[in-house]
């Protein structure tokens, strides 16, 4: 136990300096603010492509880009959002908070901490590259659907490791969470007590374990499909091109909560605080997530409504589906108690909070109407769909990140940021982005088809609106970028409690809480965290 | 050991990066080869080089810090929970292919000879009328494409052989381990290399009926959906035995030397259970593959 002592004190002495402390980090805070700066970038990169999409479909007409460059922006800007901003600005969350919420010292696999984020810059540095490759990048969607996948040029390769090095840091990434959960908590703090970001992240985990490894094994039979002649996707040699769509949705439908969850998490950690309530239901709360969780498992299918299931396969998704309907109502109900006569204030974080109450439940609703199998005949690869899972995305889990980075930036740095700025990066946000994609729920239903970078001239209007919408979207988003610098590099100091009503352990450290935290477990008073 | 009042953390460390290096180059040089530069072949092989380095430096880090008595107690049930993870992550990575397996045989193939949507399929009736399935000799639907194998290899002969061979694997790893508990390290050893012998013997046999089946049966992963399913799922699962196999030849290695207590011997175990985790996916080869 000295020689233990003693090393935890001479890590304490030697804060690492220079270009070793960010490459050979062990530090779950350093590692947790270049996860945050990764997934800024990368949201700012998916985010240029979305203006192109948006700049050529201003007008009817193709205006700027050819139809394959139009494809490849598509495909690309998806990648980029999902895999390179969301889930790592949610791991970059996890591995900042969580071991400051639950007592412990760092994450439990420091050094592999640490390869889960390299992996990322390198992962995309494979998927970007692509676009200056022969044949252009990949353009078939990020979905990658047999046939249309294997017609990619040099991308081809590119797009399905960048994929496998994607996954491998995720599932290190994820078994990391699960291991400090179950083993680094202070030994005062039982499982229902924890806070209920860290009960999102520990579900949100095991989605990861296992559905990440099934969308390597996906796209590996694509590449032997398309290098070493297998025949997994090709009818001709009694393979089957819907195959794909099963296995990737099965990755697929749990990927959607991998994203959402942990958005669930922050929101249920902010809205107690500015409500001054505890939050309503915890226990709820909890079994609500795992059974979206579960869930999530089966009902993959009702992304493949309209390639010709047989019937009793689209009834049993059908029901499945609007299933999940049951656990995500009781989420929102409980946001909605815990506001219930709670003496409120509207901070950013709250704002942004609440936004995603609102916001993500219109996305909710018109993934209800997706999963109506006869009505998604009808919308189905319209610009309905697209409207709907930007709402999720978006105005839900990018909204909800905001709002974590708001709450949050205090104990990170030390300051207390802009409050007048915030307020007005959340309402040009809320309302750019609604004009952004409510308008494209109209033009889903009147019947104008997805990834087309031409439409007819009767969806012009509303195209041009949603265009606007989204420049305007974009502009704004640079103010986040400011308000971020500003109060990294200043403001008014911080107190270690940030915020009048918030509790939890992440709130006894300092604030910018220091480089070592809890490197003792800590004693848990009453009254110290949200439940208990 | 240490108690859980003081935490272990680790100093910070090059592997990682090194890994994260060494992962890219092999990636893109295998990206270069398969779009036809010669030149990816050697980017490749310094890659994959660099990952051996990486995983030899790595793991003599984490050794001589093991022996130095750095880590605790927590930071064992730490590794004892990553390895266990990780397992149900490979277990996932292959339930895609025996999902791919059971598709084919459950769905796809009856819908080519013309089952479902009412008796009226068009896929049966306008592009292969005279496609009837079959298993696992499936005549295949396009044979211009794909090319037509003449046998498979019966399950009662090499693989029911390896199927004892790898199950009694699993008890030798047994018995090493109940030596190790009992710490007579003779028996540990000898139970090892038997285990380690019967790993590779495995992986012989296996590379044996590879050869068979190409050369004798015309049998490749060219050969329509059998082969397709047939190579990717031995092909995954040799590939592991190969590595769990090397992993058991550190772990006699480091038997050798005098590694590992009675009481404190996780890499033994991670190996032990990766072993059997190899095992049980074989049995669902031998079955679902080979046998019915």
């Amino acid at each position: 136990m000295g020689t233990i002592a003693k090393d935890t004190h001479h890590d304490h002495e030697h804060k690492p300096t220079g270009l070793k402390r960010w490459f050979f980090s062990t530090n779950h805070k350093d590692i947790g603010t270049l996860y945050l700066i990764f997934a800024l970038t990368m949201f700012f990169v998916g985010g240029a492509m979305a203006m192109v999409i948006r700049a050529e479909l201003f007008q009817p007409g193709l205006q700027f880009v050819d139809p394959q460059f139009y494809n490849s922006m598509v495909t690309i800007h998806a990648l980029v959002m999902i895999f390179g901003a969301v889930m790592p600005a949610g791991v970059g969350l996890a591995n900042w908070m969580i071991p400051l919420m639950i007592g412990a010292p760092d994450m439990a696999l420091p050094r592999m901490n640490n390869m889960s984020f390299w992996i990322l810059p390198f992962a995309f540095a494979l998927l970007l590259s692509t676009i200056f490759m022969q044949g252009g990048g990949p353009a078939g969607g990020w979905t990658m659907y047999p046939p249309l996948v294997l017609q990619t040029g040099d991308a081809f390769p590119f797009l399905i490791f960048a994929v496998h090095l994607l996954g491998i840091s995720s599932i290190m990434g994820a078994i990391n969470i699960i291991a400090t959960v179950f083993n680094m908590r202070a030994p005062e703090m039982s499982l229902m007590q924890m806070p209920l970001f860290v009960w999102t992240w520990v579900i949100t985990s095991f989605l990861l374990i296992a559905s990440i490894p099934v969308l390597a094994g996906a796209v590996t039979m694509l590449l032997t499909d398309k290098y070493f002649a297998t025949s997994f996707f090709s009818a001709a040699g009694g393979g089957d091109p819907v195959l794909f769509q099963h296995i990737f949705w099965f990755f697929g439908h749990p990927e959607v909560y991998i994203l959402a969850l942990p958005a669930f998490g922050i929101v249920s950690s902010i809205i107690p605080t500015f409500s001054r309530k505890p939050l309503f239901g915890y226990a709820s709360m909890v079994y609500a997530t795992a059974s979206i969780a579960i869930l999530s498992f089966f009902v993959w299918a009702h992304h493949m409504f309209t390639v010709g299931l047989p019937i009793k396969g689209e009834l049993f998704f059908m029901y499945a589906t609007m299933l999940i309907a049951v656990p995500t109502g009781v989420k929102v109900f409980n946001w909605m108690a815990t506001m219930w006569k709670g003496s409120m204030t509207f901070e950013t974080p709250m704002l942004f909070a609440v936004g995603f109450v609102i916001l993500f439940t219109i996305g909710g609703f018109s993934g209800l109407m997706l999963g109506i199998t006869p009505v998604d005949f009808q919308y189905h690869d319209t610009y309905f769909v697209v409207a709907h899972f930007h709402y999720v995305l978006l105005t839900g889990a990018v909204f909800a990140l905001m709002a974590a980075v708001y709450y949050w930036l205090p104990k990170w740095t030390g300051h207390m940021y802009d409050e007048r700025l915030g307020k007005i990066h959340f309402w040009l946000s809320t309302i750019t982005a609604n004009i952004l994609f409510f308008p494209q729920h109209f033009l889903g239903l009147a019947g104008m088809p997805r990834r087309i970078p031409d439409y007819n001239i009767q969806f012009a209007d509303f195209n041009m609106m949603s265009s606007i919408g989204g420049f305007a979207y974009g502009v704004t988003q640079l103010l986040f970028v400011y308000i971020v610098i500003k109060c990294a590099l200043g403001g008014k100091k911080a107190k270690a409690v940030s915020w009048e009503g918030a509790k939890g352990l992440e709130w006894t450290v300092p604030s910018p809480a220091p480089f070592h935290t809890f490197e003792t477990p800590p004693k848990i008073k009453k009254g110290m965290l949200e439940n208990g | 050991m240490a108690s859980q009042e003081v935490y272990y953390i680790p100093d910070g460390s090059k592997w990682p990066i090194i890994a994260t290096l060494s992962l890219f180059t092999s990636f893109i040089g295998g990206a270069v080869w398969l779009n036809g530069g010669d030149v990816g072949k050697i980017i490749l092989f310094i890659g994959l080089a660099a990952v051996i380095y990486m995983f030899y430096g790595w793991f003599r880090d984490v050794i001589t810090e093991s022996i130095a008595g750095k880590y605790s107690k927590q930071v064992d049930v730490s590794f004892r929970m990553g390895m266990g993870w990780f397992i149900l992550s490979e277990v996932m990575f292959f339930a895609a292919f025996f999902g791919a397996l059971y598709y084919a045989r459950e769905f796809s193939l009856p819908w080519l000879s013309g089952e479902g949507q009412g008796g009226h399929n068009g896929t049966h009736e306008f592009l292969w009328p005279a496609f009837q399935a079959a298993w696992p000799m499936n005549v295949i639907p396009d044979p211009s494409k794909y090319t037509q194998y003449t046998s498979v290899i019966p399950a009662f002969g090499v693989p029911a052989l390896n199927t004892a061979l790898l199950l009694s694997s699993g008890v030798t790893v047994t018995l090493a381990h109940w030596a190790l508990q009992k710490n007579n390290r003779k028996q540990l050893c000898l139970w090892l290399v038997t285990t380690v012998l019967l790993g590779f013997i495995f992986v012989g046999f296996q590379a044996y009926e590879y050869i068979h089946a190409h050369q004798a049966l015309d049998l490749t992963m060219n050969g329509g959906i059998y082969g397709s399913t047939f190579y990717m799922l031995t092909g995954f699962h040799g590939f592991h035995v190969t590595m769990g196999a090397i992993m058991l030849a550190v772990i006699l290695y480091r038997s050798i030397k005098g590694h590992f207590s009675k009481k404190d011997h996780f890499a033994f175990e991670a190996v032990a259970w990766y072993w059997h985790f190899v095992d049980v996916v074989w049995l669902g080869l031998f079955i679902f593959v080979y046998w019915i």
